[in-house]
């Protein structure tokens, strides 16, 4: 196994540091190291931070093969400065027995550039009728603590009760697509101003605030562990806010594009931005952007939505939802959130590493760069533009939002457990 | 000249005058013996209708021929991306088979703006989902304009299904464009959230709005809206938002009744309103096909259409 001499990096928003990556773990930290065979990176001018971990991906496998797989979806992780991706359930066959998780827990240690997490679904089919065997899940070789319906919104309310209640026997946490879905038939974007010029059915804000509401009710009553996917419009935030205010066990992940896009992108109808949830106002934005810097909002999280190219080219009403984000997510990230001042590196270690892997339960991700803790980590140049070219993506598909695009910032090197994925900012596979 | 028309917005007032204007002499034509104008000889002009509409399919076509075009119809009602050819794949075969301009109906909103990207010809909108139908407007802007002497000014009143309607989307812009003042009134239901960045007052209260009117123009209801609670029924829906003799009655002695069509009648406009010497709805089909004549003439080969393109 390789041993690398990191040299020079600065440790998040820290001064330069060398780090040597050896037999898995960082051996050594300090200034001026040396060692031996071992292959040195010059990195003067680049930003260490934990390998990032993405609680929200969706691989495709088993079932859309010519969407992505989980490996394909691996390199495109790596490339995106990821250690580990939690795998969401809404495959075909669903995520919802110990077989399939495993599967898609097996297809990611062969792949071996991220670790793969799989997400467990909550109900069977995701039909949202009765709890999958969250037990046999749990205890499966996948280890599933994460559970979501992602795709589609629990709305039962008993059974959303259910499913929090009964996760805590073994560590669990429910995550939620919040999308009342009796208010959001047929809706093609956001409820608004564009809505109403395009023509386009509404997804309204509060269809999404509703729920998250209930829910927060819901784990404040039973005592258990609610996590809220792709938070999207200000009123969540400040709904959010209010029950971690309340000392509820609450955690929220928004995406990288609902802190870049807005709604008014719909105007040519390009399904490339169609999402769910959909893109929203300049307004929801800029409250996303302060929830994250405040901590209201805990975690970025990709939702990394790959579809193929017949999904896309097509009437936007008849169009799959979703858009590619793990290559492009650091980049979009530091445009957001370093640019205007609001997050600085540790910061951004914080939102894409260290906060997901706790909520994820991942002990081996999103550690401190120190002595002794696994080589988990990604190398960023904070100054280095690029444009985002949708044939140059790793992932099968090309549905990325950002073609054309100038990000400020890349990753150029990761490491899993010491292993180098990816070099000079390319895949080493 | 525009390339496409895929919206009412995509019309200047100087853009919108002149289609208006072209259609008064393409009017003039059909009191000819020959009717036929040379222009578009040679050219194929495509009537892709993904929607059943034989009024609006037959307008364009008596439009394109009376240009001698070569019309092509292609009704292609149940196709999607789920059964058959895609949008993108027939927007391919057309452009194979040479076609100069596709007039598209489709029940997805913004459709057209996707086969503009995938063909050389011109695309104009027959009507798309929800969006917008912007020959409409302009046959209804024809018929204002040749019932009152002008646009500018006048104070017109939409009334219905403002959410669905891609009729008073492209009528509200092109009114708004021509200097007319535009009301909505519908339950609010029926009003898209968001309607207030549109250049239009809303009123809940037909009554109120009535006296203040040059024209009113009854939106279709469709059947379907009945089932769906945006109001409690039918006979209530007629009641507080149908046209009936009385409320005809509170209209200025100049006023003038339109409907796009087709009518519920009975539902939100009585029998004897759209039959009455104030209701345009005939005249608004004939004025359809001058209109969409003007339209095909400059987008596709008359004057001035080609140097400014």
């Amino acid at each position: 196994m390789t041993t690398y001499l990191i040299q020079g990096a600065a440790i998040g928003a820290g001064a330069p540091t060398d780090l040597l990556l050896r037999d898995g773990v960082i051996a050594e930290t300090g200034t001026g190291l040396s060692a031996a065979g071992a292959e040195r990176i010059d990195a003067g001018g680049l930003v260490a931070l934990p390998g990032f971990v993405d609680l929200h991906t969706h691989l495709r496998q088993p079932g859309r093969e010519d969407a992505e797989t989980v490996e394909t979806g691996s390199m495109a992780a790596a490339l995106g400065g990821y250690t580990a991706v939690c795998a969401m359930a809404n495959t075909d066959p669903v995520a919802d027995t110990a077989g399939v998780v495993e599967q898609v827990w097996r297809l990611g240690q062969e792949a071996g550039l991220v670790d793969v997490q799989p997400v467990g679904a909550i109900t069977v089919g995701l039909a949202g009728e009765r709890l999958a065997e969250l037990g046999a899940m749990a205890e499966s070789a996948a280890r599933v603590r994460m559970f979501s319906d992602d795709g589609h919104c629990l709305a039962d309310p008993a059974l959303m009760r259910r499913a929090l209640e009964y996760v805590k026997a073994f560590g669990g946490i429910i995550a939620q697509h919040a999308e009342e879905p009796r208010l959001t038939q047929g809706a093609q974007m956001n409820e608004g101003v564009q809505s109403a010029r395009l023509g386009l059915t509404g997804w309204p804000a509060v269809a999404e605030e509703a729920i998250i509401a209930r829910d927060a009710l819901l784990a404040g009553h039973v005592g258990s562990r609610l996590h809220v996917c792709h938070v999207s419009t200000a009123g969540s935030v400040e709904i959010i806010r209010w029950a971690k205010s309340k000392g509820w066990q609450v955690t929220a992940e928004v995406t990288p594009h609902h802190l870049l896009l807005t709604d008014e992108l719909a105007g040519g109808y390009d399904p490339v931005f169609k999402v769910n949830p959909p893109l929203r106002t300049a307004e929801d934005v800029g409250a996303l952007r302060e929830g994250l810097a405040d901590g209201t909002i805990d975690v970025v999280a990709t939702d990394h939505a790959p579809h193929t190219r017949e999904d896309k080219e097509c009437e936007w009403g008849c169009a799959r939802p979703g858009m590619l984000g793990l290559e492009t997510a650091l980049g979009v990230v530091a445009e957001a959130m370093i640019s205007t001042g609001l997050l600085d590196w540790d910061g951004v270690a914080d939102r894409m590493s260290t906060a997901p892997a706790r909520i994820a339960g991942l002990s081996g991700h999103g550690r401190r760069l120190e002595t002794g803790a696994p080589a988990n980590l990604v190398l960023v140049d904070p100054a280095a533009p690029w444009t985002v070219r949708a044939d140059e993506l790793a992932s099968i598909s090309r549905n990325t939002p950002y073609a054309g695009l100038r990000l400020p910032a890349r990753p150029v090197a990761t490491f899993l457990r010491g292993h180098a994925t990816v070099l000079d900012g390319k895949g080493q596979w | 000249m525009i390339r496409h028309l895929l919206s009412a917005a995509d019309l200047g007032r100087d853009d919108a005058l002149l289609v208006l204007d072209t259609a008064i002499e393409m009017a003039a034509t059909a009191s000819r013996s020959v009717k036929k104008l040379p222009t578009l000889r040679g050219r194929t002009v495509v009537n892709l209708f993904y929607e059943d509409s034989t009024r609006t399919r037959i307008s364009f076509e008596a439009a394109a021929k009376r240009l001698s075009a070569d019309v092509i119809n292609f009704s292609a009602k149940g196709s999607s991306v789920s059964k058959g050819e895609s949008l993108k794949d027939t927007a391919l075969t057309l452009q194979a088979m040479g076609a100069d301009a596709v007039v598209i109906r489709h029940p997805e909103s913004g459709a057209p703006y996707r086969l503009a990207q995938w063909l050389d010809g011109v695309v104009i909108n027959a009507g798309d989902g929800t969006h917008e139908h912007p020959t409409q407007a302009l046959l209804d802007a024809y018929t204002m304009r040749s019932r009152l002497g002008r646009i500018d000014g006048l104070r017109v009143t939409i009334v219905g299904d403002v959410l669905h309607s891609r009729v008073a989307r492209s009528n509200v812009l092109l009114l708004d464009t021509l200097g007319a003042e535009v009301t909505l009134v519908a339950p609010p239901t029926l009003l898209p959230v968001g309607v207030e960045a549109w250049p239009a007052t809303v009123s809940y209260d037909l009554d109120a709005v009535l006296p203040k009117s040059d024209v009113v123009m009854m939106l279709r209801v469709q059947r379907e809206r009945m089932n769906d609670s945006y109001f409690p029924t039918q006979r209530e829906y007629s009641r507080r938002y149908g046209l009936d003799v009385r409320r005809l009655g509170a209209l200025p002695e100049h006023a003038i009744v339109m409907h796009p069509g087709p009518m519920n009648r009975g539902m939100e406009i009585a029998p004897q309103v759209a039959d009455s010497p104030r209701s345009t709805i005939v005249e608004q089909v004939s004025n359809g096909v001058s209109v969409r004549m003007a339209v095909m003439y400059l987008l596709l080969g008359g004057s001035g259409s080609k140097e400014n393109s």
